[in-house]
């Protein structure tokens, strides 16, 4: 059952959620609120194989909510601190869902820094862990606001996280080495299933149309003769949202928390 | 036995150009009482390891840093942090920015005394562009691929904050995650560890679950010092959260013209014991709530 009355926020998280559907056992981690609520929403619906930790230090056995607990105690399975995550990161069994400042045509993602390496612009976090997820397990990516700030005409400033980029490829690698999965926009949903792992627009938001996905974009899109629309979140979906979310953290997550339809 | 030490003692020992490695991970766990020594003194030119959070940024505010080598440096609820990115932006020091697994292979390196761990991590990322120190190297087996041979980052001392110590150096963390500390004191020359408590040796023998919590031998220890409260205003879980306060105030000095001045005076010209005092006391600090993430 479907419903009318969503925030443009919970269509992204359930649209978010489809990441993890085919994965089976592997380590789903979202970074951000509609990450963590996606990889969350994933675990209690689509797969319920998944494995989440508490954002800290353990494995939990069910998704554990955001913000002020009153009383609510994580289910710890196991022992995660952040030396093992990169145990678990390197061996592949991994689906990570994060945000980045700019994406690229190829999949090439930057939180590090914009403008010269020598002296940025705007200096951010750093590359982080990005390097190493990207070359060991698959990846998704969620953007707040699709415009060509972050979607750039040209690669990324600083390659943090590797892409569908023959050019970068060390000898012996390939393509099918590297795996990108969704892009989650406040517009669409994207993929890299076009021609020759050409970015695809893979379904459109309710009321947006492929030339506004396309002019917000620094590159072209494969457009698909016929998009999807992105589908809509089920009452029992945001009856999920709520309880994952009882403090309303995703209504702060997008400029003004629009509804999902426009 | 006994390895104790004071701060300024330990910082002592130190001397311009070392490489340091700083424990604890964003702002969690990181021995603030020897980095506020560390500003206090006349050490220049240092090259920093660190999982960066405001030890990295107070360092470079004071001019401390000639090298950084860093995954990121954030205060994670402050995802920038405000001197590390006014350092980075006015280009006032030299970076080796690697992945965060990049630099725990390149301390396990250091530990194993091997010159490289080969990983596939770096791979097709600016990491290896900006730093062309970083090499790949042919596989000498049958996969017939280039990997990244990760250099060890060799250490001339690790600094750490633990939540107990003895004077021999048995150290003990009980917080959830004792990050990648382990590993600076295993890459590290020599190791300077603060602790919130100094206890008997007695506390180790009575219960193994303490021992449980100890993740390096106590000969890599080469001077203890009793801090309570070291930590702050990074965390020490479980004894206390971070201080989200201090932290935000902290982080606003940055919009003032001599907002870093101000606050070297306020909190760091000062003994420790003024620390604490100023910031409401010992007993303040163990109150601060454990963060929910």
């Amino acid at each position: 059952m479907s419903t009318t009355d969503f925030s443009l926020a919970e269509l992204m998280i359930c649209a978010a959620s489809e990441a993890w559907r085919e994965d089976g056992e592997v380590l789903a981690s979202g970074i951000g609120v509609i990450p963590r609520l996606a990889a969350s929403l994933a675990m209690l619906t689509s797969n319920p194989n998944l494995l989440m930790t508490d954002s800290e230090a353990y494995m939990v056995a069910e998704p554990v909510p955001l913000g002020a607990r009153k009383g609510y105690e994580p289910k710890r399975d196991s022992w995660m601190g952040f030396s093992r995550i990169f145990d678990n990161v390197w061996g592949g069994k991994r689906h990570a869902l994060v945000g980045p400042t700019q994406i690229d045509r190829y999949g090439q993602a930057n939180i590090s820094c914009i403008g010269d390496y020598a002296k940025p612009k705007a200096q951010m976090l750093g590359v982080r862990g990005f390097p190493g997820n990207s070359i060991s397990h698959a990846n998704s990516f969620c953007v707040p606001s699709h415009n060509r700030r972050v979607f750039v005409e040209g690669e990324v400033d600083m390659v943090a996280s590797v892409g569908y980029n023959p050019a970068r490829l060390a000898r012996g690698w390939s393509l099918d080495d590297i795996d990108i999965r969704l892009i989650i926009t406040d517009l669409c949903v994207l993929d890299f299933q076009g021609p020759q792992r050409q970015m695809r627009i893979r379904s459109l938001h309710p009321g947006v149309t492929a030339a506004q996905v396309q002019d917000n974009t620094g590159f072209e899109l494969h457009v698909p003769d016929a998009c999807p629309t992105t589908a809509a979140p089920t009452a029992e979906q945001l009856q999920l949202i709520q309880r994952l979310d009882p403090h309303n953290l995703r209504a702060l997550q997008l400029k003004d928390n629009p509804p999902g339809q426009r | 036995m006994d390895k104790q030490m004071s701060t300024d003692g330990i910082v002592g020992q130190l001397r311009d150009g070392m490489t340091i490695g700083i424990g604890g991970w964003g702002p969690r766990r990181k021995p603030m009482a020897l980095v506020r020594e560390i500003l206090r003194s006349d050490l220049k030119e240092l090259t920093v390891v660190a999982y960066g959070g405001a030890d990295v940024g107070m360092l470079c505010a004071a001019g401390k840093i000639k090298k950084l080598v860093f995954a990121f440096v954030s205060l994670d609820f402050i995802p920038l942090e405000p001197y590390f990115r006014k350092a980075r932006q006015e280009a006032a020091l030299e970076v080796m920015e690697i992945d965060e697994g990049m630099l725990l292979l390149g301390l396990r390196a250091a530990a194993m005394n091997v010159p490289f761990i080969p990983t596939a991590v770096g791979l097709g990322t600016d990491v290896l562009r900006h730093n062309r120190q970083i090499k790949l190297i042919a596989s000498p087996y049958a996969d017939g691929k280039d990997w990244v041979a990760m250099p060890a980052l060799k250490l001339d001392a690790a600094l750490v904050h633990v939540d107990r110590a003895d004077a021999r150096g048995v150290c003990q963390i009980s917080g959830p995650d004792h990050y990648m500390d382990d590993l600076f004191v295993r890459a590290a020359t020599h190791s300077y560890v603060t602790c919130d408590e100094l206890v008997d040796s007695e506390y180790f023998h009575q219960d193994s679950a303490h021992a449980h919590q100890v993740f390096w031998e106590r000969n890599l220890t080469t001077a203890v010092a009793h801090v309570p409260g070291g930590a702050h205003p990074s965390s020490c879980a479980p004894l206390y959260g971070f201080d989200v306060a201090h932290f935000k105030a902290y982080n606003a000095t940055v919009q003032a013209a001599d907002g870093w001045e101000g606050y070297v005076r306020d909190y760091v010209d000062c003994t420790h014991e003024q620390y604490l005092e100023k910031v409401g006391g010992l007993a303040a600090i163990r109150e601060l709530p454990l963060p929910i993430f």
